[in-house]
C-alpha cells in the first residue's frame, strides 16, 4: 500500500494525482503532511509540489469536469476532511475511467460523499457571510474574527470585496491563524501578529472607534426589540444559530 | 442623546416586527464604482431572533404615530403606547452603520400614517433617495407602500427601492371592513397595479434602451393576517393565487395573528398564535410556487381547510392515490416532485443520477429523501417495501405513527379556535 504525502496545498494534491498516473500506481492513498498513516505494510512517497505537473492535471480535470466541476473538487478539498484527498482521487479515477463528468452520479458512493462535503462547505461559507461582525477600530479598519468549521476564507473573500468596496476590512480565521485583508484596491491573504491592542485576536476596547460602542448597543437593542416573545422557539433559534458561533456575534454577547 | 436614539429604535423596531417579510433576495443591484454594498441574487439571514425568525433587514417604522384605528394593529390611534419618530438622517445613519458592520442586508422601512398617504410616502421615499444618491448605497431597500399614495410617488419609490409592498392586511374585503373600516381594498390594489404595470413596461423598454433605470428589481410582495378573522384556508389561498397571477407578486406572506389588543371583534388575548396553520399555509404556497400545483388541487369546496395533522402535499397524495406508485427511475420530473418525502432539489438529483444507473433505496436515502414517507408512493430498483395496497387512511396512520410533529402539542388547541 502506497501513501503519497503532500504539503497541504491544492497544487500538491494535483501533483500527487499526477504521480499516481505517471508511475501507474494501482492502489494508492493520499495524505496531507502530518496526518497519521498506518505503520505496517505501507510505503510513503513524499510529493514535491510541482506547478507544471499540477497545471497538467488541472487542465485534464477542466476538460473532464468543466470549470464548475473543478471548483467543486476544490470546494470539497477546503473541507479539510480526513478522507477528502482519497475521495477526490477516487472521483477523478472514476471520471477518467468513464471519460465523463461523473459529479452528478449521486448513486456512486465516492461522488455522493464528496458532494455532501461540498454542501457542508457551501453552508459554512454562507454562514460566515452572515455571521461576520465587523468592529470599527480607531484607525478606520473594520475588523472581524471567526473560526469556521472549514477553511472558507478563500470562498468568502469575493463576496466581501464586492460588498464592502469603500471600506478597509480584515477578517481573521483564529482557528487557522490567517486572515484576508482588503485595502480599498485588492484583497490579500495575511498573517497576523497580535500586539497589546488585541486579546484572543479581538481588539481591546481602547482600540475601538469612538461610536463603536453605541452601534453595538443599538444593534443589541434592535435584536431584542424585533423578537416576538409569544412565538418563542429556542430550538429553531439554535438550529439556525448554533451555539459554537455565538462568541463572535455581537447580539449574542452580553453587553456591559 | 444616545439614550434617546436607543429608545426610539426600541419603540420603532418593536412596532415593525409584526410585518413578517424578511426577504432580501431576488434583486440584481451590483456595487458599481466602489460604492457601498450590493444586493445580488441570494439574500443573507444575518441572525435569528429567539422566536426563530430571520433577521436580514433593519425593519423599523419611520414613526408609530398613526391616524388610523385598525383593530389588529398595535400602533392604532386609540392604543395607549409610547410614540416616537425618526428623522430621515437617523434612519440613514442607522442603516449605513449597521450595514458596514455586516449586521444587515439593508433596510425595510414602513410607517404609521401620520398626516395623509402622500406625506408619509414622501418621507419614506426621501430616506431611500438619500441612501442611494448621497451615500451610494447599493444594499437592499424594501419600502412599504402607503395605500392611496400617488402614482408619482410610487414611481419615485420604485426607482430607489428593490422591493415595494402593500399589505392586504386581511384575506378578504369582508374582514377588512370589520377590523379596519377606514381602509379599503381599492386603495391597496391601485398602487399594486401601478407597480406591476411599470415593471412590465420598463422591462419592454429596456430591450430597446439599455440604460432604462431599474424599477423595483426585486418586485413586490404583500401580507395577510391569518386567524384574526374567520376566513377558510380556501379563501386565503384563493386570494393569494389571484394576487400572484394578477400582479405577478414575488411573495405573499401569511402572518399568524399575535393577540396584542383586547377587542370584541378579535380572538381573545389568551388565544394562541396560529403558528401551525401559518406553517401549513406556507407549505401550500410553496406547492403553488415551486412544485407546479394549482391552488384548486390544494384546497377547494370539498376540502376548504388545510389538514393540520399532515402537510398539504401528503394530503393531496392521499386524495389522489391513483397516481401512485411511481417508478422513480422512469417517471417525469414533475411527477417525482409530487411524491411526499421528495423535495425539489432531491427530485432534480434523482433525475440527474438515474442517467448513470438505476437507483435503489440506499441511494435514495443518501440523496436525502424521506423514505419513511416516500415508500408508500414509489417503486425503485431492488426490493418492494410495500407489497400491499394500503388505503389512504392506513397510510396516514402509518406516517403519523413514525413522525413527530414539532407542533403536536399545539394541534388540539388550534383546531377549536373558531
Amino acid at each position: 500500500m502506497i501513501y503519497l504525502e503532500y504539503d497541504n496545498s491544492f497544487e500538491g494534491l494535483l501533483t500527487a494525482i499526477f504521480e499516481i498516473y505517471a508511475q501507474k500506481i494501482p492502489v494508492a492513498h493520499i495524505r496531507k503532511t502530518g496526518y497519521a498513516t498506518p505503520l505496517l505494510f505501507t510505503e510513503t512517497l513524499i510529493i514535491a509540489t510541482d506547478d507544471q505537473k499540477a497545471e497538467r492535471v488541472w487542465k485534464k480535470l477542466y476538460d473532464l469536469f468543466g470549470k464548475k466541476g473543478v471548483r467543486t473538487l476544490w470546494k470539497a478539498w477546503l473541507s479539510e476532511d480526513e478522507d477528502i484527498d482519497d475521495l477526490i482521487l477516487e472521483t477523478v479515477r472514476y471520471g477518467i475511467e468513464l471519460k465523463k463528468n461523473v459529479l452528478s452520479d449521486f448513486g456512486n458512493i465516492h461522488v455522493i460523499h464528496l458532494q455532501q462535503l461540498v454542501k457542508s462547505v457551501g453552508r459554512e461559507k454562507h454562514r460566515m457571510e452572515a455571521f461576520v461582525r465587523f468592529q470599527l477600530t480607531r484607525d478606520g479598519l473594520y475588523y472581524a474574527v471567526i473560526s469556521p468549521d472549514y477553511n472558507v476564507l478563500p470562498l468568502i473573500a469575493p463576496h466581501f470585496e464586492s460588498r464592502y468596496a469603500d471600506q478597509r476590512w480584515l477578517i481573521f480565521d483564529s482557528a487557522r491563524k490567517y486572515g484576508i485583508h482588503y485595502d480599498l484596491s485588492s484583497t490579500e491573504f495575511i498573517d497576523l501578529t497580535p500586539n497589546e491592542m488585541m486579546r484572543n485576536y479581538s481588539p481591546v476596547p481602547e482600540a475601538l472607534g469612538e461610536r463603536e460602542d453605541l452601534y453595538q448597543d443599538l444593534w443589541n437593542d434592535y435584536f431584542r426589540s424585533t423578537n416576538i416573545p409569544s412565538r418563542k422557539n429556542m430550538k429553531l433559534h439554535t438550529q439556525h444559530v448554533p451555539k459554537r458561533y455565538w462568541k463572535y456575534l455581537t447580539e449574542k454577547t452580553p453587553r456591559f | 442623546m444616545h439614550e434617546r436614539i436607543r429608545e426610539k429604535l426600541s419603540i420603532l423596531a418593536d412596532a415593525a416586527k409584526y410585518d413578517v417579510s424578511c426577504s432580501s433576495s431576488g434583486s440584481n443591484r451590483k456595487n458599481t464604482n466602489k460604492g457601498l454594498g450590493d444586493a445580488t441574487g441570494m439574500g443573507i439571514c444575518h441572525s435569528y431572533t429567539e422566536d426563530g425568525r430571520c433577521v436580514s433587514l433593519l425593519k423599523i417604522l419611520l414613526t408609530n404615530h398613526c391616524i388610523f384605528d385598525c383593530a389588529y394593529c398595535v400602533s392604532r390611534k386609540s392604543n395607549d403606547i409610547k410614540r416616537a419618530a425618526f428623522t430621515v438622517e437617523e434612519v440613514v445613519d442607522l442603516t449605513i452603520s449597521f450595514y458596514r458592520r455586516n449586521y444587515i442586508e439593508g433596510l425595510f422601512l414602513s410607517s404609521g400614517i401620520f398626516k395623509d398617504a402622500d406625506t408619509t410616502m414622501e418621507r419614506l421615499v426621501r430616506v431611500a433617495k438619500k441612501l442611494r444618491t448621497e451615500h451610494r448605497f447599493n444594499g437592499y431597500i424594501h419600502l412599504k407602500t402607503i395605500p392611496g399614495a400617488s402614482d408619482e410617488l410610487m414611481h419615485e419609490a420604485g426607482l430607489y427601492a428593490d422591493r415595494l409592498s402593500v399589505n392586504l392586511e386581511l384575506p378578504t374585503e369582508r374582514g377588512l371592513k370589520l377590523l379596519a373600516p377606514e381602509k379599503n381594498r381599492a386603495d391597496m390594489i391601485k398602487p399594486m397595479g401601478f407597480v406591476s404595470n411599470t415593471i412590465i413596461s420598463l422591462k419592454d423598454e429596456r430591450k430597446v434602451i439599455r440604460s432604462t433605470p431599474k424599477f423595483a428589481p426585486a418586485g413586490q410582495s404583500t401580507q395577510m393576517i391569518i386567524g384574526a378573522t374567520p376566513e377558510s384556508d380556501f379563501e386565503i389561498i384563493k386570494t393569494a393565487d389571484r394576487f400572484y397571477k394578477d400582479f405577478s407578486l414575488k411573495r405573499v406572506y401569511y402572518s399568524g395573528y399575535v393577540p396584542v389588543l383586547e377587542d370584541s371583534r378579535l380572538p381573545s388575548l389568551a388565544s394562541q398564535v396560529p403558528m401551525l396553520r401559518e406553517n401549513r399555509l406556507y407549505q401550500a404556497d410553496w406547492l403553488m410556487r415551486f412544485y407546479g400545483f394549482n391552488a384548486s388541487e390544494i384546497v377547494n369546496d370539498q376540502t376548504p381547510d388545510l389538514d393540520l395533522e399532515i402537510d398539504p402535499k401528503l394530503s393531496w397524495a392521499l386524495r389522489n392515490l391513483a397516481v401512485f406508485p411511481l417508478d422513480v427511475n422512469t417517471a417525469d420530473l414533475e411527477l417525482i416532485m409530487r411524491v411526499p418525502g421528495i423535495g425539489v432539489k432531491s427530485a432534480y438529483k434523482i433525475v440527474a443520477a438515474r442517467k448513470y444507473a438505476h437507483l435503489g433505496w440506499e441511494s435514495l436515502k443518501k440523496l436525502g429523501i424521506s423514505v419513511n414517507r416516500a415508500r408508500y408512493f414509489i417503486v425503485c430498483k431492488g426490493i418492494i417495501l410495500e407489497k400491499k395496497d394500503h388505503s389512504a387512511e392506513a397510510i396516514r396512520h402509518m406516517i403519523l405513527g413514525t413522525s413527530h410533529s414539532k407542533y403536536a402539542k399545539l394541534n388540539v388547541i388550534q383546531t377549536s379556535l373558531f
